[in-house]
């Protein structure tokens, strides 16, 4: 898959007018989050990482962002969203359920856990799940589909757009307090921002874009 | 800042901060009450506190647990509630527009929901005022309703997200307008013009943003007012004669009580009937100012539907205020439609999170096409309405069984949509649809599950059986209680509601002081 902002790195504007002090901090504490689970168990980590990894899948050709992490993160300190849909448990309840019964299902159908099975295999019960078709006895009274909405979805997506690596494949300009931006109109963009490679425009652009800071 | 005993009354104890309660306090203090206004949120301090990261910006909003249901569960916390000194005006897109005159009679003159026992000609006075207070910037002539005076600030420069918007509506020959918002674009004070952040709905971290934390609240201050904040009012006390006397606030781990000769409740349309839920007693067993049974009834939100499309300019729409062009068309004109009430559409700008979760939770995108997607970002426009609901009284604010960190029981959110709720989406999705495309737009698609705002649940009106606080926001039941804020709205309309708050807000200091200095308060 073809960078569109080749070169654009968002980080390199930390020490710029367009990230404040409290910014960094925030974005620094972010980067250096523990890797490994404080809330989820060993088992539902290594469930969690395979849905993860189907979710917002990540190319190998750099760092991944630590989406499980940061949904552990949010688990450990119960950082609800302030609204719950009454057929859903509490939220650290509804990712406990929700993670036992995807492989209680992956059991039933393929024999084994859901983290063991074929990325195709995977898609598939994650397309089942988000369309309301897995019943299992694990899922208690917990619509599947709406976990796959409220839980698996809205968690994970979450977590993954707060990275600016994420920000970065989608030409976002990233933090912006003090400076904030002038060209507002069709086609303008300040040089502090990425600049969008047309094909066969990518070593142009790449020397741009190594300047954005 | 003047702090007051908790034992010697104050004039009016406030319960919340945000566009009813912070301006109130300001105005009642101005009019030489003595006023403590209380806030379960923090007190910020916007340029040293205030990261541009959505993620941490969550520390703005409500995210205490409440339990929705109904047909339609509303999406709370990030969408709609805060919890902060200034309340949700912190976090709001800072869309500053009147209601349709028309609309304070609904009933009468349009033949739907119910009629507001307030005069369209004297909110038109105090939307005046509350324009001059946030310096307001907008066009020289608006192009909807009757002449309002010039705006006090020059309009903003429209970005490319609301040049789609513009181009539309120019191809299909409707009308439309730079929106008039609440931050500067010119220096106040201190505060320098905007600089096109583009964060506004996670916090404005240089104070262009007119919220009631940068406006009301330090005049309020300046006045006399103490504000309190990081105290969570649990009860509001009533004596053996029926009156309030004070409230009871949880801050620092302990129970207190403020003594208070007034008491306001200012908490929006959720945290606002819960309190006065949570306040039932002997002599109010169905909650306080609940003699009619309307307390917690009618809640309203407004539908807040979109179409997205793609574009092949660089549209970059994360630059600027979030809605920088809009138009009222269906406000104002009454034909053509097959529903009751009307809709405001806006151009958007939703920063990556927001946009990512609009992509998977509506579009239902995830793995390698959520991914793809996303990286048209910068390609992206769209237009979003404000949608105006019918008021049913089936839609309301009730106690769960449930305990919050407080010990106190949580809110449970019962809201659906009704068939006309329904046909107005529709018009919307059709007629943004032909905009979206006349503006160039391609591979469109439509979000039909969003929603905006509260209102409701503490109906005003002039009757003591149908409604729960009279024209003055006094509740008709105990007569030292009132309530300020979007709650008691009767319907709810097709724009941004917070003017219109702050604007009842200046109309009831008003009324207070008249009421005071005629001694009947």
């Amino acid at each position: 898959m073809r960078d569109r902002f080749p070169g654009y790195d968002v980080l390199n504007k930390r020490g710029s007018p367009s990230w404040n002090e409290v910014t960094r901090q925030v974005i620094d504490a972010r980067l250096a989050m523990p890797r490994e689970p404080c809330f989820f168990t060993e088992d539902e980590w290594l469930t969690l990482t395979a849905v993860c990894n189907r979710i917002v899948p990540q190319p190998a050709s750099r760092p991944p962002i630590p989406v499980a992490a940061m949904i552990d993160h949010k688990m450990a300190n119960d950082l609800t969203d302030g609204y719950r849909d009454h057929r859903l448990p509490k939220m650290q309840d509804a990712w406990r359920r929700g993670l036992h019964a995807l492989d209680q299902e992956t059991m039933t159908r393929h024999g084994g856990r859901f983290h063991g099975i074929s990325a195709t295999e995977q898609d598939a019960l994650l397309t089942r799940m988000q369309q309301g078709e897995l019943s299992g006895a694990a899922w208690g009274t917990m619509p599947c589909r709406l976990f796959f909405s409220s839980r698996v979805l809205h968690d994970s997506v979450a977590a993954y757009y707060a990275h600016p690596t994420a920000w970065n494949e989608i030409g976002f300009g990233g933090p912006a307090s003090p400076r904030g931006y002038v060209r507002l109109a069709f086609d303008r963009r300040d040089p502090w921002e990425a600049a969008e490679a047309k094909p066969g425009e990518d070593a142009a652009v790449e020397r741009k874009n190594r300047d954005v800071g | 800042m003047r702090q007051y005993s908790e034992t010697d009354p104050v004039d009016f104890a406030i319960v919340g901060t945000g566009a009813g309660g912070g301006t109130l306090a300001c105005r009642l203090a101005e009019h030489g009450f003595s006023v403590v206004a209380f806030d379960a949120g923090a007190w910020w301090r916007p340029l040293e506190e205030f990261a541009s990261d959505e993620q941490h910006q969550q520390k703005l909003y409500w995210t205490d647990e409440r339990i929705c249901d109904g047909e339609n569960p509303l999406t709370l916390g990030s969408n709609n509630s805060g919890k902060a000194v200034g309340g949700s005006t912190v976090h709001f897109a800072m869309v500053s527009l009147r209601f349709r005159p028309e609309w304070f009679k609904a009933r009468s003159k349009l033949g739907y929901g119910a009629d507001w026992p307030l005069d369209w000609r004297e909110m038109w006075r105090y939307y005046t005022d509350v324009e001059q207070a946030l310096k307001i910037s907008g066009p020289v002539t608006y192009p909807w309703g009757p002449p309002r005076p010039r705006y006090p600030y020059r309009p903003h420069e429209v970005n490319a997200a609301g040049l789609v918007l513009a181009r539309g509506c120019e191809a299909l020959g409707l009308p439309w307008s730079p929106t008039p918002l609440a931050t500067l674009s010119a220096p106040r004070g201190l505060a320098h013009p905007c600089v096109y952040r583009g964060f506004c709905t996670i916090g404005c971290s240089t104070n262009a943003k007119q919220s009631a934390l940068v406006t009301w609240i330090p005049r309020a201050v300046r006045a006399g007012a103490e504000i309190r904040d990081l105290a969570m009012v649990g009860r509001i006390d009533t004596d053996a004669s029926g009156l309030c006397t004070g409230v009871h606030y949880l801050r620092e781990g302990q129970w207190r009580f403020q003594s208070a000769r007034n008491v306001v409740v200012a908490g929006y349309a959720i945290e606002t009937p819960r309190l006065l839920l949570m306040s039932a007693s002997n002599r109010f067993p169905h909650g306080l100012a609940n003699r009619s049974g309307l307390v917690g009834r009618n809640l309203m939100v407004q539908t807040n539907q979109a179409v997205w499309g793609r574009f092949d300019e660089e549209i970059r729409w994360y630059k600027g205020p979030p809605s920088l062009a809009l138009t009222e068309h269906w406000n104002y004109q009454d034909t053509g439609k097959d529903f009751f009430g009307g809709y405001a559409y806006m151009s958007q700008g939703p920063l990556p999170q927001q946009w990512a979760a609009t992509q998977s939770s509506n579009h239902g995108l995830w793995g390698e096409a959520l991914i793809r997607d996303m990286e048209g970002y910068i390609h992206q426009a769209g237009l979003k309405i404000v949608g105006e609901v019918l008021p049913q009284e089936q839609n309301r604010v009730t106690l769960a069984d449930e305990k919050d960190q407080y010990g106190l029981p949580i809110a449970r959110v019962t809201f659906s949509l009704c068939d006309n709720d329904k046909r107005l989406v529709r018009h919307a999705i059709r007629h943004m649809t032909e905009v979206m495309l006349a503006a160039g737009g391609h591979d469109l698609w439509h979000e039909d599950d969003d929603t905006a705002h509260l209102n409701g649940t503490v109906k005003m009106g002039d009757d003591s059986r149908t409604s729960v606080v009279n024209a003055d926001c006094r509740s008709w039941d105990v007569r030292n209680l009132w309530v300020c804020d979007g709650s008691v709205f009767p319907t709810v309309g097709g724009v941004n509601p917070s003017l219109t708050i702050q604007a009842i807000a200046c109309r009831t200091a008003d009324r207070i002081r008249a009421l005071a200095a005629s001694g009947d308060l």
